[in-house]
């Protein structure tokens, strides 16, 4: 069995959050002080000590600022940007979609949404996503893991990522994907133990988690699976067999520890007041919403929840609409049941899809893929709330023309993961060794500073 | 007793005989007989349809004697070579070798690599009767004969050559392609044939499914040329075990990549020897990447009906630190001599990758088929073998015997299973020192190497182990089309591990969750006594062991030690009725959710 990855640190480890602006005049200011001190001790000990408690300092700092948990909103199909967060309305690829006036002075966005637009004031909002793919498998390959698809490696999803850098102490999965469809999140080349686990509508109980069989049934074949069959199979095999190759007997006990678990109920919504229910929507979408945050609370690592069918290629803005209307409560009551719970500070939010649509629209009144120029939603971490990054042209850009002329400051699917790491704490420039040999960083992005 | 009178309004409703309907005037030719007569005919069909949905067709299983049990002097003589080979490797390290494995351990490995799960009890049974020493040959012969082992070779080899992925959805048909590779290992194509089918495809993806080979490259935005630089993956990584693709982007700092110099290609012309091994070799530039996907460019589809056809070559490209972009000439990146002048691109290309002084592309074949059959590859990781070397002990004799056999895949097959190496068991006897010492032998192949099952064969080795029956090509259709839905619900909610085959991802707690308590399992072991194998053997084993060693059988393929045998004739002991069913049923749950049912060894 391969090891599952080797860190290799680079020669000058950074601590988190060392490349931003507050951080460097935090240390030099203290510097500073360490000069005006002056006289008794050399300047060089004194610079020493300040640089120590600097680092400190930033490290306390970032500790306490960065996220703990994630929750991505994954709109599978591809969400069109002109029906949701970027409507052009009035103009030649503006459609039938008109604009509403958001709870941020000058922000609209589209009248599908009415009571997202409530909450904008605690979003982010990304409008010039750019990515090169424009198939659905690669493009949702390309946004999940921040790389594009590579035929050699199969890179780890962005919470499988997380839940690597981080350690838990929970008896419950630490990476959960709810209405998960054709394509979960992965924990790729760092193993399948970083999987996402999968559910299904939080109403129903979980799959596969209670047995079958009466309590001593099952304890007779437990028993007789680990004292009769396995330690026939150990014979004459590895030294530790389990512990050193299969990890299948521990695999047992983790799973037969979590039927037992208390945890359990964070996936169980019908705790919840039906009012709250209510309030997310109760179809599948918004109950996943609800579910995310009880597990959040729980202190699950990363959340998604999928709402697909937004491939809208026929009569796209009543499908648009559709979607959107099961979207919008849910949004809504996510957001604000977090900052309620007041867990909206250590989680953030996500909500966008694999890219956008088209600007002009075609013969089938539907829109088709379009990876040039889209949006995606940020709330909650440390992000700046209220914040608009990047715009997108009103024009139709003509066949032929570059389509990244109409994109202005322009994110790429590997800077928002980079981004995102980095707002966990997590040094996304980092290398590990992976199965192939070839030594990779967790995101070859840029941070995106603005959004700070 | 009274004679009953019928009330006439019954009396009129009687249906007439044919003959009297046939004979009344006012239901002649074109009136209701002939709606009767269809109906007839539907409800006949439809009878018919059942009864041959439903019964087996004649079993080549019980024809022992067609199959032989012996494989040709020249294979056996091939893989005693390298055993010396390896075993040599095992001296040298001063380690000990297992010895051979029981039978059945042997059969279970072949059957898991030819057709995705373990053997039914009546297939054990049938090999039984045939003398010890020729149970493994019958074994591989029969299951070269059966269609279900090209089925699942060709999914495994349509995962190499066009991934798992979906493909565009109107100018992909993954099932045809399958079909398509599977009739031609069925037949023995040589398989560089195959391969020089696929590369110089041409036509409707329907009508010639190893078009799919490149469309499974096209984007759905730009359906009109498939992707030459996938393509160059592809075929560098699934027929050379090249791993080129870091030169797509960029030069080869890494120095992972090395090519022979072009010094020893031109020496090469003379001597017609490839110059593979030496030491002059070059490290891999970015054009390299281009030039090998420039064969792919002058591929295009015009129009849906006539499919891919050749056009002019058209591949352009901005190199990494240049400002212009370059018209980008076809060429291979080693042995250029060994392609020819004349012919369209992608036929000169093919011819290349199929040369027979091309070793990569036996080296490659052979790794993947060992692969297959061991769970793990002589070189890893699978589609990375280095031009320059070492080779490990035993590749280069299989691929040369390949090579100079017509690139027979089922030769290949034979051979492989021949071996010592192949048919050597997984532990040591007495306790291993230490566990170092273990992760050696594993690696000089002195023990066979323990590897997880991969999902669809957890899922069909659980199906079969729950049957008593072969479910193969003379089952029934329902039960084939029960094993095919089972399978494939099965895999999606395990998990597939996509294009990674190889990978040894241990197992995770959903999976572990889904055997234990999914209705998979429970479906297949629960009290029915006309599908399941446990309430069978529960209800019809003559005695307590009989039934344990009979649950051994279906889902170990081994028989009880012992301890074993003793501790679940005390679970069975004076059971009776749905109650002794129910507790054969827990026998195979705890067989099935062991560590020995979910990995081979």
């Amino acid at each position: 069995m391969e090891p599952l990855t080797e860190e290799i640190e680079r020669s000058n480890s950074r601590e988190p959050g060392c490349d931003s602006l507050r951080n460097y005049q935090r240390r030099r200011f203290l510097r500073s002080g360490a000069y005006a001190t002056g006289g008794l001790l050399s300047q060089g000990m004194l610079t020493r000590i300040a640089e120590r408690l600097s680092i400190a300092s930033e490290a306390k700092g970032n500790d306490k600022l960065a996220a703990k948990s994630l929750i991505i909103l994954w709109m599978q199909g591809g969400p069109s940007q002109l029906e949701t967060f970027d409507p052009h309305p009035d103009t030649k690829i503006g459609g039938e979609t008109k604009a509403i006036q958001s709870s941020v002075a000058g922000l609209q966005i589209a009248s599908t949404l009415p009571r997202t637009a409530e909450i904008m004031h605690r979003a982010t909002l990304i409008r010039s996503m750019v990515s090169k793919e424009g198939d659905h498998e690669r493009a949702t390959y390309n946004m999940k893991t921040g790389w594009r698809p590579d035929p050699t490696l199969i890179h780890p999803a962005i919470g499988s990522v997380i839940c690597h850098q981080t350690e838990d102490n929970i008896e419950i999965p630490r990476h959960v994907s709810i209405l998960s469809g054709q394509w979960p999140s992965r924990g790729g080349y760092m193993g399948s133990v970083l999987d996402a686990f999968q559910t299904g509508d939080p109403k129903d109980p979980l799959p596969n988690l209670k047995s079958y069989t009466e309590k001593k049934v099952l304890e007779n074949r437990l028993h007789d699976l680990k004292e009769v069959v396995e330690s026939e199979f150990r014979r004459g095999r590895f030294r530790e067999l389990d512990k050193n190759k299969t990890l299948h007997e521990s695999s047992t006990v983790r799973a037969t520890t979590m039927m037992a678990s208390e945890q359990i109920k964070a996936f169980d919504i019908t705790l919840e007041p039906s009012s709250v229910i209510d309030s997310f929507g109760n179809n599948p979408f918004g109950r996943g919403c609800l579910a995310a945050i009880r597990l959040v609370e729980q202190g699950v690592r990363c959340v998604e929840v999928e709402l697909s069918g937004w491939d809208s290629h026929v009569q796209n803005y009543s499908l648009q609409s559709g979607r959107c209307a099961i979207l919008d409560a849910a949004l809504h009551s996510l957001i604000s049941q977090l900052e309620e719970r007041g867990l909206l500070e250590k989680t953030i939010v996500m909500c966008g899809g694999e890219f956008g649509r088209t600007p002009k629209i075609n013969v089938a009144e539907g829109r088709d893929h379009w990876p040039t120029g889209f949006s995606m939603l940020l709330a909650g971490g440390p992000f700046r709330a209220g914040h608009v990054h990047g715009e997108t042209t009103h024009e139709l850009i003509e066949t032929g023309k570059d389509p990244l002329l109409g994109v202005k400051d322009a994110v790429r699917i590997e800077d928002l993961h980079a981004t995102l790491l980095h707002s966990f704490g997590v040094d996304f420039a980092k290398e590990l060794q992976t199965p192939i040999g070839r030594p990779l960083a967790l995101s070859s992005g840029s941070i995106i500073k603005s959004l700070w | 007793m009274s004679e009953t009178t019928i009330p006439p309004i019954l009396a009129t409703t009687q249906p007439p005989v044919l003959s009297q309907v046939l004979a009344n005037e006012r239901v002649g030719p074109g009136k209701r007989w002939h709606k009767r007569l269809l109906l007839l005919s539907i409800g006949v069909g439809l009878i018919l349809g059942i009864a041959w949905a439903t019964s087996p067709r004649a079993k080549l299983l019980h024809d022992t004697e067609s199959i032989a049990t012996r494989f040709e002097p020249s294979v056996h003589a091939v893989a005693r070579e390298v055993d010396r080979a390896i075993n040599a490797e095992i001296e040298h390290h001063g380690l000990v070798k297992a010895k051979a494995a029981d039978w059945r351990a042997v059969d279970r490995r072949i059957s898991l690599a030819l057709i995705g799960n373990g053997l039914s009890l009546e297939e054990t049974r049938v090999a039984e009767q045939l003398p010890e020493e020729q149970r493994t040959i019958w074994w591989a012969e029969y299951l070269l004969k059966d269609r279900r082992t090209y089925d699942y070779l060709a999914e495994r080899w349509t995962r190499a050559t066009v991934g798992t992925n979906n493909g565009p959805f109107l100018i992909f048909r993954r099932r045809k392609y399958v079909d398509w590779m599977a009739d031609h290992f069925e037949r023995g194509t040589p398989y560089d044939s195959v391969v020089r089918d696929l590369i110089e495809a041409k036509g409707s993806w329907t009508d010639s499914p190893q078009v799919n080979f490149l469309t499974a490259t096209m984007d759905d935005a730009d359906n009109k040329k498939p992707d030459a630089i996938r393509l160059a993956g592809r075929t560098s990584r699934a027929f050379l075990a090249q791993r080129i693709d870091c030169l797509q982007c960029h030069e080869d700092y890494l120095g992972k990549v090395h090519f022979p110099e072009s010094d020893s290609n031109e020496k090469s012309e003379d001597t017609l020897v490839v110059a593979e091994g030496a030491n002059a070799n070059r490290t891999g530039q970015q054009s390299d990447f281009h030039q090998l996907a420039a064969f792919f460019s002058g591929v295009r589809l015009d129009n849906a009906f006539v499919g891919l056809r050749n056009s002019t070559p058209d591949y352009r490209m901005t190199y990494l630190n240049q400002e212009k972009e370059t018209l980008v000439a076809f060429e291979v990146p080693y042995l250029r001599n060994l392609v020819p002048t004349e012919g369209d691109p992608r036929h000169r290309l093919a011819v290349w990758v199929t040369h027979a002084e091309n070793k990569a592309f036996a080296r490659a074949t052979v790794n993947r088929m060992w692969a297959i059959l061991f769970g793990k590859p002589l070189v890893e990781p699978l589609d990375s073998i280095p031009l320059e070397g070492p080779f490990p002990p035993g590749l280069d004799i299989l691929a040369d015997d390949f090579s100079k056999n017509g690139y027979d895949l089922k030769r290949l097959i034979r051979t492989i299973v021949c071996t010592d190496v192949f048919q050597r068991d997984s532990r040591l006897d007495g306790e291993v020192a230490s566990e170092t010492v273990e992760k050696e032998h594993e690696a000089c192949w002195a023990v066979f190497p323990l590897t997880p099952l991969r999902p669809e064969q957890v899922a069909a080795s659980i199906h079969q182990a729950c049957r008593v029956h072969a479910i193969d090509e003379g089952s029934s259709i329902i039960s084939k089309l029960e094993l095919f839905g089972g399978v494939n619900d099965f895999t999606k909610a395990y998990g597939d591990q996509g294009d990674d085959e190889f990978s040894q991802q241990s197992v995770t707690i959903p999976q572990r969750l889904l055997v234990m308590n999914g209705s998979y399992v429970s479906e297949r072991i629960k009290n029915n006594p006309v599908m399941n194998a446990a309430t069978r053997i529960a209800q019809l084993a003559s005695s307590d062991k009989v039934a344990v060693e009979m649950a051994y059988l279906s889902t170990l393929n081994r028989l009880p030690t012992g301890a074993e045998l003793s501790a679940f004739c005390d679970r069975m002991h004076n059971t009776k009725g749905p109650a002794r069913s129910q507790t054969m049923g827990s026998i195979f749950w705890t067989l099935i959710n062991s560590t020995e049912f979910q990995w081979n060894h």
